[in-house]
């Protein structure tokens, strides 16, 4: 289920388009701010809304990456390790913060608080290393910066 | 030359801000002008796209129907997700109503009734930023209906996308705007005959459209004696890396790239000597630290030096550098982000990567050089989009440029296929 306050904001977008298809990429991310992410009943709900057979629906979210096709933490961590980063050590910052929170890339904390994810490039080159979390963008990262934003994070 | 772009003018991204320093003046103007007096006007000027491929932006206008029963529609390709590429956030953050008063005048001069502005999933910050740009234009009657009492509307609609780097291609980015997988189309037809839903689309990345209403306020005559003569105009170069002071910098095209490298960002950590360079964003040539010497960012000087100007996202990797975990991670990127539609593409990506890992890890064989050479000259030019040679690029000119980095990784003894390597092979 969605919201009613998104419900009413897909009606509003649909006005943008010719077809209510254009409208599945935002439909998807309110199930994901929703539900955290997008799972079966995701895809077949947001088929349905909008008139897409649900195998299309599965096509589309497995295409972008930024649909979790499976539950994550309350914190998705996704560090970019793309050349520039790279240059300016994101390996440290990956390996830090697989110590410190004792988990893989990829991987999740048991107390479901932090998930773990390399990024490709954030479009944050010039204040490399870079991490996302949320809409956030934490830039210019070393070690002990990380770890005050891991103990701000509730 | 004063940053025109992104002027350093505190709080310009504020709607009131940017009217008292002349902004939306040029809306006015161009709604004065006939609407291929516009086209003419960019065209005169000189301006080529700043998204990679520096096509005349007037001349793109142009192949737009004048007459048409179907709906026309401009797309703003805010895409951005070129490694080493990262100017456009800098408009949406200082300059938003920049790039939406330059999209307006285009669509006024090329007759378009909706503009959508599609942004990377991962920038959802900037596009609230973008979106209450946009709003406040409205409520001030820079958008929508009868704009400025010229009888003129249009609407300026944004567009979320979900993470894949292949929608800034344009094509893939229309079908990923239509709701669909982000497969590249084959061209022809183009998007000017046949762009989203089947109508004339124009294509245009954000910080070229955002020239637009520069042009108009200094003239194309003034504009075209910019920078480069055959790539006028200011230009948002992006330099990360080895670099004291990352950033994006605003200066004339043709700025010498050891410029750009020494005086803007101050120079490399340590006084290192540089051992290469990106000039463009990671799909453009490598080059070698000594050869950038006299060379300018502009599209012409680059391709004479054997590389290309892309979106200006200059590299810069010092002396220490390992040459080899930077074309691998280079590779990775494409391998992942390759959509999968062509073969030479899908396979060729994954098996230079695979061919990478093998240097990286001193496992290769010597002619394994020649190998990925040969992989990559086969998926260039074979495929639907540009992603192909994208990912082509950077290998053919890490070979050519450096091949003693590939020696130095080869096995002792060559050729001996160890176990191991039978394994991995």
């Amino acid at each position: 289920m969605l919201s009613e306050k998104s419900l009413a904001r897909i009606e509003e977008l649909k006005k943008h388009y010719p077809t209510p298809r254009a409208v599945v990429l935002e439909a998807l991310w309110m199930w994901q701010d929703e539900h955290g992410w997008v799972s079966q009943e995701g895809m077949k709900y947001v088929g349905n809304l909008l008139g897409i057979p649900v195998h299309e629906v599965y096509g589309i979210v497995t295409f972008y990456t930024m649909y979790n096709r499976k539950p994550v933490g309350r914190h998705k961590l996704e560090v970019c390790t793309n050349v520039s980063c790279m240059l300016r050590n994101s390996e440290k910052i990956v390996k830090h913060l697989q110590d410190r929170l004792n988990i893989k890339v990829g991987e999740t904390t048991p107390d479901n608080k932090f998930t773990l994810v390399e990024a490709e490039c954030l479009g944050s080159c010039g204040t490399a290393p870079t991490m996302q979390v949320g809409d956030e963008y934490y830039e210019n990262l070393d070690v002990a910066t990380v770890d005050k934003i891991l103990n701000e994070l509730k | 030359m004063e940053p025109m772009i992104l002027p350093n003018i505190r709080d310009y991204h504020k709607i009131d801000v940017y009217e008292s320093h002349g902004g939306y003046q040029m809306l006015r103007k161009a709604l004065g002008m006939k609407p291929e007096e516009v086209t003419d006007e960019v065209k005169k000027s000189g301006l080529r796209g700043r998204g990679g491929a520096c096509f005349p932006t007037g001349l793109k206008w142009t192949f737009m129907p004048k007459v048409t029963d179907k709906p026309k529609y401009i797309c703003v390709n805010g895409d951005e997700s070129e490694p080493g590429t990262f100017k456009d956030r800098q408009i949406f953050e200082c300059n938003p109503h920049l790039l939406i008063e330059g999209t307006i005048i285009a669509a006024y001069a090329m007759g378009v009734k909706t503009c959508y502005l599609y942004v990377r999933g991962e920038y959802n910050k900037w596009i609230k930023m973008v979106q209450k740009a946009v709003d406040d234009a409205y409520a001030k009657g820079y958008i929508g209906e009868n704009i400025l009492g010229s009888g003129f509307s249009t609407n300026f609609y944004l567009h979320r996308g979900a993470g894949a780097y292949i929608c800034g291609e344009e094509s893939s980015l229309m079908n990923s705007l239509e709701g669909d997988r982000g497969y590249p189309r084959v061209k022809p037809p183009f998007p000017a005959q046949f762009g989203l839903w089947g109508c004339p689309t124009t294509i245009n990345n954000v910080e070229t459209i955002s020239n637009v209403p520069l042009i108009l306020k200094m003239g194309w005559e003034a504009y075209s004696k910019i920078g480069h003569p055959k790539h006028p105009g200011p230009i948002l170069v992006g330099i990360s890396g080895h670099v004291n002071k990352p950033g994006v910098y605003e200066v004339p095209t043709g700025e010498l790239l050891t410029d750009l490298i020494y005086k803007h960002a101050g120079g490399v950590p340590d006084n290192k000597k540089i051992k290469a360079i990106i000039p463009g964003g990671s799909s453009t040539m490598i080059m070698r630290g000594e050869a950038i010497e006299g060379i300018g960012m502009d599209a012409d000087s680059l391709k004479a030096a054997g590389s290309s100007v892309g979106t200006a996202g200059l590299i810069v990797m010092d002396e220490d550098t390992d040459l080899i975990k930077v074309i691998t991670r280079i590779t990775k990127f494409y391998y992942h982000e390759s959509c999968g539609q062509c073969t030479p593409c899908r396979e060729g990506t994954g098996w230079m990567l695979k061919l990478l890992k093998r240097f990286e890890n001193h496992e290769a064989r010597m002619e394994d050089i020649d190998l990925l050479l040969d992989v990559a000259n086969n998926i260039e030019g074979n495929t639907i989009c540009a992603l192909g040679d994208a990912a082509a690029w950077p290998v053919q000119s890490m070979i050519s440029r450096f091949r003693d980095e590939f020696e130095k990784r080869t096995m002792k003894s060559s050729p001996v296929v160890s176990g191991k390597l039978a394994a991995a092979g």
